[in-house]
């Protein structure tokens, strides 16, 4: 995170520029993040703890969280295996159409969730191109659970593989090319040396992916149908709630997505520390 | 620590994780044994009407019939969902705002015949409604009528009529006004025009427009569904709020229908049917009055004539020419909406 851009050296600022520019930075986080997250809570919990619990122990609110666990716990190993599978690909490898793999990772960050689930909408929709045939076929893919995981699928694509390919260019191919050499076949290799040295590199991604994919609204709402108890993510029920008035019941959800992000923060600085660590130490 | 163990056991429970997610999205309901299923696709602020009516049908029905009756309730502006059920929502009954966005899935998804209105009673609008005022307690600003609304510095709240059945309501009242007060549509078209300047905030929904009306405490008058607002006077903001009902206003029919298609697929029909009908009994009309509905039942309006003003209502299909004439002249690309509000 030390990004030099001028060309002062590190540490020739005044002291006072640090203080306003600390300063700044806390007074900047304490209004855009602390409160936010402080409001979330306190309305949530503004008619006590009671309340709070039958807003979360309701059957749509619980199938809501049901539902998002399902999606995180579907995609995320997808695009876990997809991430591994293209950073090896991208990292171990040369071959032509690597840079276009690399620029098309990239895509879902790059265009509008909405878009995203209008795609799938214009693919799959009953007017759209595979409509009719799946229609005749009994298979429901747009609001239904599968298309929800679609569009998460697509949104939490490029996670993973983000984090592990300027990891695997670091860390180059020397580990593996050694164990190749010494008789390894290239599972044995990937089990025994890839593995070990990527896992915290990709337990962040995963976390980050699995964050991302929770919290996914705009694509979610294009393909779900808003069905309530069935077709609804947490991100979406939260707003079901708040439009019917049930102001404690949208904070309580929404507070139950907060806790879920912060353990993530929280994972994930250990991660970082870790990982730290570890690449630390092969330098 | 072994990376490899840990590695390989972190594999083994996201697998796991996943098999069984597999197996619990797996099972999704339809008609099976003796329980069946309705997907109810509604406009948005009738989310209170069936919460109550639902209950009530399910014990009808398990009366009549011994079957138990879940329902799937989905909610959203009224052309939005519309445009849902057409891209594949499988509604057996489509709730809507009005019967133009009906209209369109018989014409563009054939899944229900064109004369789907004459199917049930009162153009298959179990209840009307009407566009009235919602303004701030004491009404600080003086709103009686559609003329002051124009004043200066008055905000006016509406949904975006692209995506809002109710917002199409209220653009066609306020035209009725202004082609009332100044004799032409052309008068009518510059009272709108001038109208429109006046709101600060365009939501996609009639309830996101109350939220930010009520909530939000933005504007000075909402114009809203008459259910919408004195849901709002009288359980939101008790005290906070009054009604003004303007001089004239328009008679809105929010139209029911089964969807043939999806309940044939669904083998639904039959119960489908007796839902929507059943929406016109005594018990189901008090249900639809108390959540500030007007009854088509004359004698249940006559029991809540107290809560409905008497006021002199235009009709779409006497003054505008029906829903498909008023949508494409006012509503659709090119229409005079876009013109008004892109030439600011």
């Amino acid at each position: 995170m030390t990004r030099k851009t001028r060309k002062v050296t590190p540490g020739t600022e005044s002291r006072t520029a640090q203080v306003l520019l600390i300063t700044l930075a806390l007074a900047f986080l304490a209004f855009f993040l602390m409160l936010p997250l402080i409001a979330v809570f306190s309305e949530a919990l503004k008619q006590g703890i009671g309340p709070f619990l039958d807003a979360v122990a309701n059957p749509d609110a619980f199938s809501a969280i049901r539902l998002t666990l399902i999606i995180a716990a579907i995609s995320v190993p997808l695009n876990m295996v997809f991430g591994l599978a293209a950073s090896w690909a991208i990292t171990k490898f040369s071959f032509p159409g690597k840079n276009l793999l690399l620029t098309l990772i990239d895509l879902p960050f790059s265009v509008s969730p909405v878009v995203s689930g209008l795609i799938f909408v214009l693919l799959f929709g009953a007017q759209g191109l595979l409509g009719p045939w799946l229609s005749a076929h009994g298979v429901k893919i747009i609001f239904a659970v599968p298309g929800i995981i679609l569009a998460t699928v697509f949104i939490t694509f490029p996670f993973v593989a983000r984090e592990l390919i300027p990891l695997m260019m670091e860390q180059g191919k020397e580990d593996e090319e050694a164990a190749v050499s010494l008789g390894a076949n290239g599972w044995q290799t990937f089990w025994h040396v890839t593995l070990p040295n990527i896992r915290w590199g990709l337990l962040y991604g995963v976390l980050l992916c699995n964050a991302r994919a929770m919290g996914e609204f705009g694509a979610v709402s294009v393909v779900s149908g808003h069905i309530r108890g069935e077709t609804n993510t947490m991100p979406l029920h939260v707003e079901i709630l708040y439009n019917e008035y049930d102001f404690v019941g949208a904070f309580a959800v929404a507070s139950l997505l907060a806790a879920l992000a912060l353990v993530t923060l929280v994972l994930k600085t250990v991660l970082e520390w870790r990982f730290d660590l570890h690449s630390g130490a092969r330098h | 620590m072994n990376a490899g163990i840990l590695n390989r056991r972190l594999f083994l429970s996201m697998a796991a994780a996943s098999a069984l997610a597999v197996s619990l999205a797996g099972c999704s309901g339809g008609k099976s044994g003796n329980s069946v299923e309705i997907t109810n696709v509604s406009y948005d602020p009738t989310r209170e009407l069936y919460q109550a009516v639902n209950p009530a049908f399910a014990a009808y029905w398990k009366k009549k019939t011994g079957q138990d009756v879940t329902f799937r309730m989905s909610h959203g502006g009224s052309g939005k969902q519309s445009r849902a059920i057409i891209d594949g929502l499988e509604a057996d009954v489509a709730t809507l705002a009005l019967a133009y966005d009906i209209d369109v899935i018989s014409s563009k998804a054939k899944l229900l015949p064109a004369d789907w209105q004459k199917a049930l009673p009162d153009n298959s609008s179990p209840y009307t409604s009407t566009i009235v005022f919602l303004v701030r307690k004491g009404n600080p600003k003086g709103i009686r009528d559609w003329n002051d609304l124009v004043k200066p510095g008055v905000q006016v709240i509406t949904p975006n009529p692209k995506t809002s059945g109710g917002a199409r309501w209220n653009f066609l009242a306020a035209w009725a006004y202004g082609r009332k007060a100044g004799g032409s549509d052309a008068a009518a078209e510059a009272y709108v025009k001038r109208l429109f300047t006046q709101v600060p905030v365009l939501d996609s929904g009639a309830r996101g427009a109350t939220t930010t009306f009520v909530e939000r405490g933005i504007g000075d008058v909402l114009l809203a569904w008459e259910n919408e607002a004195l849901l709002a006077e009288k359980k939101l903001g008790a005290g906070k709020f009054e009604i003004v009902v303007p001089s004239i206003s328009i008679l809105a029919e929010p139209p029911v229908a089964v969807v043939a298609a999806n309940a044939k697929k669904h083998g639904t029909e039959a119960v489908s049917k007796a839902y929507l009908e059943y929406l016109y009994t005594p018990e189901a009309q008090v249900a639809i009055a108390r959540n500030f509905y007007r009854p088509s039942d004359p004698k249940i309006a006559e029991q809540f004539a107290s809560q409905f003003p008497k006021l002199n209502l235009t009709t779409i299909d006497k003054d505008f020419g029906g829903w498909t004439k008023a949508q494409k002249t006012y509503f659709d690309d090119g229409g005079v909406f876009d013109r008004i509000y892109t030439k600011k």
